[in-house]
């Protein structure tokens, strides 16, 4: 089956669980939202959430930021 | 101490955390500067390199993040940003930012407010990055905003406090605590933007690019520590003529 993760094409096997999908990619289901079909799917969710064929996924976590400015000098 | 909706603070700097050249550097750096409130972003994990996660570096509670939605070139977006952010565990606090233009990365009003209204109607506590205007600072402030963090200067120029008279009208009128957010380019302008009343500055770029981004931390700390205390000793009045420190009198022996 196919999935889209953050626009790009992925395949896997079989469905698979939100929470074992984001462990799977080495990232720490705790500091990692997921959204699935535009819906945020929360924490507690995770364990019951299934990626099903089609899904299109967003994967996204908090990076340093404050602002934001190519340097004009 | 400083208090913002339900929250109190020791430390008047926010620093932001983007621009740094390693998460150890920014790690010593938030650590060197004694801040509490470090401003963080939201984006999509990069599938093929994630590279290290933040959460990891400066996360375990030692400060208290404050998720922006940098990026946002809208309300909707912003909006959709900061319930990515909750979501993501981010809390419920917010520094509303809606930048449509990457050139000047100058806030939007009409969708600030716009996002601000339903951010706050959703739980958020919300401190929105603005222009330093006054009109709006007041309706922001009228629609639940918890703090306006009105701007010295563009994002990252590191040009001071521009907007300074507007600054001033801003604090002498606004309830809300007021965050002097982006242009801080120096310690001194820091000092200086405490000496007008501000209740706190947010620094970030000035910190990251320092030759040595630690030591700069650790200035800018101590400024606006100083800065503070000169606002609450009360300074002097500023006089067009001369006024002598030393006595004028006893000087009959050099006539």
């Amino acid at each position: 089956m196919k999935i889209i993760v953050n626009g790009e094409e992925r395949f896997l096997e079989t469905e698979i669980l939100v929470t074992d999908y984001v462990k799977s990619l080495d990232l720490d289901p705790e500091t990692v939202v997921v959204e699935v079909d535009g819906r945020i799917i929360t924490r507690q969710d995770y364990q019951s959430t299934l990626l099903l064929d089609g899904a299109e996924v967003e994967l996204i976590r908090f990076i340093g930021g404050g602002q934001d400015a190519d340097d004009c000098r | 101490m400083l208090t913002i909706a339900d929250k109190t603070f020791t430390s008047r700097l926010f620093v932001g955390t983007g621009k740094f050249s390693s998460s150890d550097i920014m790690r010593q750096a938030l650590e060197a500067s004694e801040c509490e409130m470090v401003t963080v972003a939201l984006r999509r994990v990069e599938l093929d390199d994630p590279g290290d996660d933040i959460m990891q570096a400066i996360g375990g509670g030692k400060f208290f993040f404050l998720p922006n939605t940098a990026g946002a070139r809208d309300a909707v977006e912003a909006v959709r940003l900061a319930r990515l952010a909750r979501a993501a565990g981010g809390g419920n606090w917010l520094k509303l930012e809606v930048t449509p233009d990457p050139r000047t990365l100058l806030p939007d009003p009409v969708e600030t407010l716009k996002a601000a209204e339903e951010l706050v109607q959703d739980g958020f506590v919300v401190l929105p990055y603005i222009n330093a205007d006054p009109v709006l600072a007041l309706r922001l402030q009228e629609v639940g905003a918890a703090a306006v963090m009105p701007l010295g200067a563009p994002i990252g120029t590191n040009r001071g406090l521009l907007t300074r008279p507007l600054l001033e009208i801003i604090i002498e009128q606004m309830e809300v605590p007021v965050v002097v957010d982006a242009g801080i380019g120096t310690p001194s302008q820091a000092a200086a933007a405490m000496e007008m009343g501000a209740d706190a500055v947010l620094v970030n770029t000035a910190i990251a690019v320092a030759g040595d981004p630690v030591a700069m931390a650790a200035a800018f700390g101590q400024a606006v520590i100083a800065g503070r205390r000169a606002y609450k000793a009360g300074l002097g009045a500023i006089a067009c003529r001369a006024a002598a420190s030393s006595p004028q009198t006893g000087l009959e022996f050099l006539r």
